[in-house]
């Protein structure tokens, strides 16, 4: 086989790995979740983040904005302090409230953003006003087992 | 009875230092084989050649297999999951499987077993038939004619073939699934771009694949350059190719990717 024929071969074989490539960048994975350095940084601080994990979604209405670039404990405090990277075209207003949210019954915790009326908005390094913790299902139960004995007094016969 | 256990043991130490031997044969070996590599790199038409038969030989049992285990993947992956009544998730479970593990690790076996075992015959045949000491003496390097294009041919192309593997499985899954089985299309694709991370899957998969083209490519040139120069040197220098290689695939991907999610913590 002479040489130019190997080229062609391998060029095409090259072409088609290069090609695979690509499509599991755009189509298989999401190459918007790669811009990890851009957008601007949040800070919110939680009574508790319950499950939240790094690289969890922010998200506003249902709309992914951000991502969790690190979780942390305040060491006064002891409070969860999440760090949001948000994507560098979302902008929100200086009232927005955090909230640590579940999607579905079983699904992944993410941060959810609730933008209030400020004229003012969020820039580089600000913390969150208002968040709102995640909901343990333990507490809640508890709290509803306890609240269930307090209305009915036993009957004592 | 002592005489017995003397022997025993005397073999024992025997087999170690034999492998040891082995093993910095090996390593030297490796050295100068990558003192020699930039000088082989520039020979561009050696390392098309050998990516030809390497790679493009390569390229239909890879593409098939890759189809029919995506395809497998999504029947298993069905059948789990309508349990739980989320099937649309199996378009993730598929891709998570294929990018991370199955696409770099059975590439690299069947590699092994199609492309790594030639090249170990070729080389061993070579030596066999004093080709490559015929070299030496008309001042050509053997190493940087013979073996390094061969090795490097392995490291370039099986990251290729990998992603290829893995894109052919999900397209295969997607046949089952979508086409056969009826998931929603939307749902399959939106999900696995969802959880699909191009850096920490797509590129650590690839990042595999290249580590395995290094080992399964340095085994096979090194069988084959120590091959016994006769008919059964070379037969058990090639079943070596292929048993070491499998083994190492499989050990330094347990290592990979042990450290892959230990950065991801």
């Amino acid at each position: 086989m002479n040489r130019s024929r190997f080229d062609i071969a391998v060029g095409f074989f090259v072409a088609l790995g290069l090609l695979a490539m690509v499509f599991m960048a755009l189509k298989v994975g999401n190459l918007a979740s790669f811009d990890n350095g851009t957008g601007y940084a949040l800070e919110a601080h939680f009574d508790n983040i319950g499950g939240l994990k790094v690289r969890a979604p922010v998200k506003s209405a249902g709309v992914v904005v951000g991502r969790v670039e690190s979780v942390g404990l305040d060491q006064d405090t002891y409070e969860a302090v999440v760090r949001l990277r948000i994507y560098p075209n979302f902008r929100f207003s200086k009232d927005t409230i955090g909230s640590i949210l579940t999607s579905g019954l079983l699904g992944e915790q993410y941060v959810g953003l609730e933008p209030g009326g400020d004229p003012v908005y969020l820039g580089n390094g600000d913390r969150l006003g208002k968040t709102q913790s995640a909901m343990i299902l333990e507490k809640l139960i508890s709290q509803f087992l306890f609240s269930k004995a307090a209305e009915t007094p036993a009957k004592v016969p | 009875m002592t005489g017995r256990m003397a022997a025993i043991l005397e073999s024992l130490g025997h087999l170690l230092t034999g492998r040891l031997d082995r093993l910095g044969l090996a390593a030297r070996f490796a050295g100068a084989l990558v003192l020699v590599l930039w000088m082989s790199i520039r020979r561009t038409s050696l390392i098309i050649r050998e990516l030809y038969f390497s790679g493009v030989r390569s390229l239909s049992i890879i593409a098939v297999s890759g189809l029919f285990v995506g395809m497998v993947l999504a029947v298993q992956g069905y059948e789990v999951l309508q349990r739980y009544g989320s099937t649309e998730s199996l378009g993730v479970i598929v891709a998570l499987s294929l990018v991370r593990e199955l696409g770099p690790v059975v590439t690299a076996l069947l590699f092994a077993g199609r492309a790594s075992s030639a090249v170990t015959a070729e080389i061993g045949l070579m030596r066999a038939t004093e080709q490559l000491a015929a070299m030496d003496m008309m001042a050509v390097d053997p190493l940087s004619r013979v073996i390094a294009p061969r090795f490097l041919a392995a490291i370039v192309s099986m990251p290729l073939l990998a992603a290829i593997f893995s894109v052919a499985g999900i397209i295969g899954a997607w046949i089952i699934g979508v086409q056969l089985i009826g998931i929603d299309d939307g749902a399959f694709w939106s999900q696995m771009q969802a959880s699909v991370d191009v850096r920490i899957d797509v590129l650590d998969g690839l990042l595999k694949s290249i580590v395995f083209g290094t080992a399964v490519g340095l085994i096979s040139v090194f069988e084959g350059y120590f091959a016994a120069p006769t008919a059964e040197g070379i037969a058990s220098a090639t079943t070596r190719t292929v048993v070491i290689s499998s083994l190492s695939v499989l050990m330094l991907d347990l290592v990979l990717t042990v450290m892959m999610f230990r950065g991801l913590s």
